[in-house]
């Protein structure tokens, strides 16, 4: 498909700004001037809805396709909250408002938002308190483990290290050392599960904290997970959980009951808001008392007479690691979500989410050589091990399910497993569409019996067809106008 | 009640059997009865009418009739019609990081083009396919100048927003970075401090243009010294305006980063916005996010891809450039949905409107008896005002009057207790213009 910038024919406009009621009345002197021309393109309007409509047909997505992408919870995304994120009351609220003198009335429904989804949300994870402002899980992660570093400071602890299970995402350990700190990398156990073992080798006084993904990103949950915080504590390290697949446990399992004092979550996940083509997301982050004093400032209080406001008084703050409250309009949507589902509605997207994983898990494993053969929690793990010394590997299968209208799964991740599917069907797909998945994974592997080149020609019904990434890399071109 | 479960409990019977156990329960046997949550206080489900209605309620208790005198780096533009219908496509707004080519052209090509109109408006050579927001792509672009540069001390200019400030304070806390912040001279910034504290152990200089208070300014020359002492230059941008202004590109800058709020992003109480970040070719691989590049499909048919992925964290882990994993792509194709309805003359034309309605109000509001307006340089739509009592109390008793009359400084300048910044977009008509000025006269001169 072309480009914007090539169907750009001079003189065209796509939109038209209203005439000046105050006439012409200053330029900006020549100094200060930009010389260069901007290549913005000049299109009419119907060109840029016909481009933007027609390059979204190009997308797979949850409201066009089946999208198993293991880790990425990426389950349907109910059309009310997009009608509640577009409020002109929200959507229009300028993010300085509160900071005026009274101005928390120029924004009070706002800061009720906020103050209710925290309530929320340390009533689904068994947190004391939550901070709504990280913008992204990673994001969310980074500001927890500054408030580890801040905890540790304050005690005056000598700490150097965190360590990380080796199935962790790289968020993980990326964000560990952003903020300063050296990572351990600790092995599974032959279930699939941090080795308990290995982390006790590991433990000194030196460990500032564990991060850990609770189930994990083999989707096995670790059953002995309050010995792992006692362990941890007792070296006064503190315990991280990374809410990535908090989808698996709501109304089950809150990581505040059994130690974890740090986590956040990935609202785009658990609580449904569109992933966006790669975000806009929102990670809060939960913390217990003892890490309480270190929140992000500004933070969201109730007063006595049950209006709510800023403060900003808290001298051991780690400060500000936002611009203001957090991505606020992903914020609303996933606060209506919760209300819509309430008590049971959570616990049954648990319940579901985790039934469908184990029924793949449980029709194809005698096909598909199981990463560890065991019940799993929200999303099952798979090798392409036996169809690869059949020539088809994880990548063939991905690009063949294209062709069947099904996103792949993710495939080699977790690195712990070699040729790795990671399948999550979510709570929300049918029986019906899971089968459909099933059957045509049967087919692969019959293909890859009988006919591994039908698998590795794939695909063929998309408009391109495995893209060069070693020259995209090579030869570098991110920009049209061919600077870079 | 209302969940978003697909399944019948025929359905359930069915595949339970599959999998071999009796009941939901067994599948978490390995959560121990004593992890079970101790409590899970959460209020019954609703419908969807119920929950709109009782959002409804909370959406009124915001004050939206305010007329918006108020910027500070996020402004109340005009969103077009076609960008909101566009960016709700399912298409764009349910798929996920365009991890599989075949399936995600529409994302991959649709952020090439957002690289290359950020390029082309900023003059520089290279982008991302965005960052969180203006604030943490400011401390993105600090880390990645220690990173180039090797060097730990930070020149930071005190026309730099406050609140992005705050945020790199407190990111760099426990790590061994020197920041000194320069003031502001007559509005800009400050050469002669900014020369004299430029050394060899300088990673970087960090400007913004306009300012905080509103002021435009060329920082070539600072460009050129701070290159001379092998530092880098770091400006910070408000797109908009660079429909009339000096690019960071005609500037020499090396790392511009920016709010893309004012692409046709609604306010939304502080986000989702756009990270912005651009810098050259040559300081690609040390740019932190995920960028997107152009290459040939296996038929030779020109194709997107992620791109430079050795960078990023799913691949280096600890050794990645940054964090960053989910960034906001769909905020940067609504960016790039504005930006092509505009084309370049529109927005030329939309920063000369800002330009001047700007002019209108600040010429007005100058009549005010015992107000000035700062006039020491340039600016484009926001400029600095001094009124004759604390802005605050001002500011307050004109939200009586329907108006939120701008932001106070006083809060994040001690000293400067009776200033305020006022943005004027294209937006603001003149009869509001002249309503605003007419009710703060009437609020001094009582």
């Amino acid at each position: 498909m072309q480009l914007v910038f090539e169907k750009s024919v001079s003189g065209k406009r796509g939109y038209r700004n209203p005439a000046s009621d105050v006439g012409h009345l200053a330029s900006i002197p020549g100094k200060y001037q930009r010389e260069q021309e901007c290549g913005l393109p000049e299109v009419s309007e119907l060109d840029v809805v016909r481009h933007f409509t027609l390059l979204s047909q190009q997308n797979f997505s949850v409201d066009t396709q089946f999208y198993p992408l293991g880790s990425c919870t990426m389950k349907y995304n109910p059309k009310f909250t997009e009608r509640i994120a577009q409020m002109p009351e929200f959507a229009g609220l300028h993010p300085l408002l509160p900071q005026l003198k009274q101005g928390e009335k120029l924004a009070q429904g706002a800061l009720e938002v906020l103050y209710e989804m925290e309530q929320l949300l340390c009533a689904i994870t068994g947190m004391d308190n939550f901070t709504m402002q990280p913008l992204a899980g990673a994001h969310g992660e980074l500001t927890g483990v500054m408030m580890m570093a801040a905890y540790h400071k304050a005690k005056g602890n000598k700490k150097k290290y965190i360590i990380i299970p080796d199935s962790a995402h790289g968020t993980n350990p990326a964000t560990a050392a952003i903020a300063g700190y050296e990572i351990i990398s600790v092995p599974s156990d032959k279930h699939g599960v941090m080795s308990l073992d290995e982390l006790k080798k590991n433990l000194s006084d030196e460990v500032a904290g564990l991060m850990i993904t609770c189930p994990d990103t083999h989707g096995i949950f670790h059953s002995q997970i309050d010995e792992i915080a006692r362990l941890v504590h007792s070296v006064d390290g503190l315990m991280y959980y990374d809410g990535a697949n908090l989808n698996a446990v709501l109304g089950r399992f809150r990581p505040g009951d059994v130690g974890f004092d740090v986590m956040h979550i990935n609202l785009h996940k658990t609580f449904s808001t569109p992933h966006g083509g790669g975000g806009p997301g929102s990670g809060p982050v939960g913390v217990t008392k003892k890490l309480v004093p270190y929140l992000p400032v500004s933070r969201v209080i109730k007063r006595a007479d049950g209006t709510c406001a800023l403060n900003y008084d808290y001298p051991d703050s780690i400060g500000y690691i936002a611009s203001f409250y957090g991505n606020f309009g992903i914020i609303l949507r996933a606060y209506a979500y919760i209300l819509l589902l309430g008590k049971e509605g959570l616990k049954e997207t648990t319940d579901h989410a985790v039934l469908n994983a184990n029924y793949i898990r449980g029709r194809l494993k005698d096909h598909f050589e199981l990463a560890y053969d065991r019940l799993c929690m929200h999303e099952a793990v798979f090798s392409a091990s036996r169809q690869a010394k059949r020539g088809v590997h994880a990548l063939d299968i991905a690009k063949f399910l294209i062709d069947e209208g099904i996103h792949p799964p993710t495939v080699y991740f977790p690195l712990t497993v070699k040729e790795s599917i990671m399948v999550e069907p979510t709570e929300s797909e049918s029986r019906q569409t899971i089968d459909h998945f099933i059957e045509v994974m049967l087919k692969i592997d019959e293909l890859s019996k009988t006919q591994p080149e039908a698998v590795t020609d794939r695909p063929r019904s998309t408009p391109v067809s495995r893209p060069d990434e070693v020259k995209a890399a090579r030869d570098v071109n991110t920009n049209y106008f061919g600077k870079g | 009640m209302a969940s978003f479960i697909a399944n019948t409990p025929a359905d359930v019977e069915a595949m339970l059997k599959t999998i071999g156990v009796s009941s939901i329960d067994e599948l978490f046997a390995d959560i121990k009865r004593s992890h079970a949550p101790k409590s899970f206080n959460i209020p019954a489900g609703k419908s969807e009418f119920e929950v709109t209605g009782h959002i409804a309620r909370l959406a009124a208790k915001n004050a939206a009739g305010l007329i918006p005198f108020i910027g500070g780096g996020y402004y109340d533009h005009f969103i077009p019609a076609a960008v909101t219908a566009l960016i709700s496509r399912g298409e764009f707004a349910t798929a996920y990081t365009p991890y599989q080519p075949e399936c995600s052209q529409g994302t991959l090509q649709a952020l090439y083009e957002y690289q290359s109109a950020v390029c082309t408006l900023t003059g520089m050579e290279v982008t991302n396919a965005s960052l969180y927001d203006g604030g943490t792509a400011l401390y993105e672009a600090a880390m990645m100048a220690a990173r180039l540069t090797g060097r730990h001390k930070i020149i930071m200019d005190g026309g730099v927003s406050p609140i992005y400030r705050k945020i790199l304070k407190t990111y760099t806390s426990n790590l061994h970075y020197e920041f000194t912040e320069t003031p502001v001279v007559h509005g800009q910034s400050d050469r002669g401090q900014i020369m004299k504290l430029l050394d060899n152990d300088t990673a970087a200089v960090i400007l913004q243009n306009p300012n905080f208070f509103g002021a435009i300014d060329d920082h070539a020359d600072i460009a050129a010294k701070a290159h001379e002492q092998g530092a880098l230059v770091i400006q910070s941008i408000y797109p908009v305006a660079l429909g009339l202004l000096k690019t960071p590109g005609e500037m020499d800058v090396d790392i511009v980063t920016g709010e893309g709020q004012s692409l046709g992003l609604p306010l939304n109480f502080g986000g989702p916005y756009l990270g912005i970040i651009a810098t050259r070719k040559k300081f690609i691989r040390a740019m932190p996010g995920r960028i997107v590049g152009q290459t040939v499909d296996k038929n030779g048919k020109r194709c997107f891809v992620n791109t430079l992925q050795a960078r990023e964290q799913h691949i280096r882990r600890e050794k990645a450039t940054s964090n960053i994993c989910t960034n906001v792509s769909l905020c940067a194709v609504q960016s790039l949905i504005y930006m092509s309805l505009l084309g370049k003359e529109g927005l030329k034309e939309l920063a000369q409107l800002n330009l001047d309605k700007a002019e209108f109000a600040r010429r007005e509001i100058e009549k005010v008896p015992g107000v000035a307006v700062k006039r020491s340089s340039p600016t484009f739509n926001e400029f600095t005002v001094v009124l004759p009592k604390d802005a605050s109390r001002v500011v307050e008793a004109m939200i009586a009057k329907g108006f939120a009359a701008g932001f106070p400084l006083g809060q994040y300048y001690p000293g400067m207790e009776n200033y305020m910044i006022v943005a004027v977009t294209e937006k603001r008509t003149k009869e509001e213009i002249l309503a605003y000025v007419k009710s703060l006269k009437e609020i001094l001169c009582n």
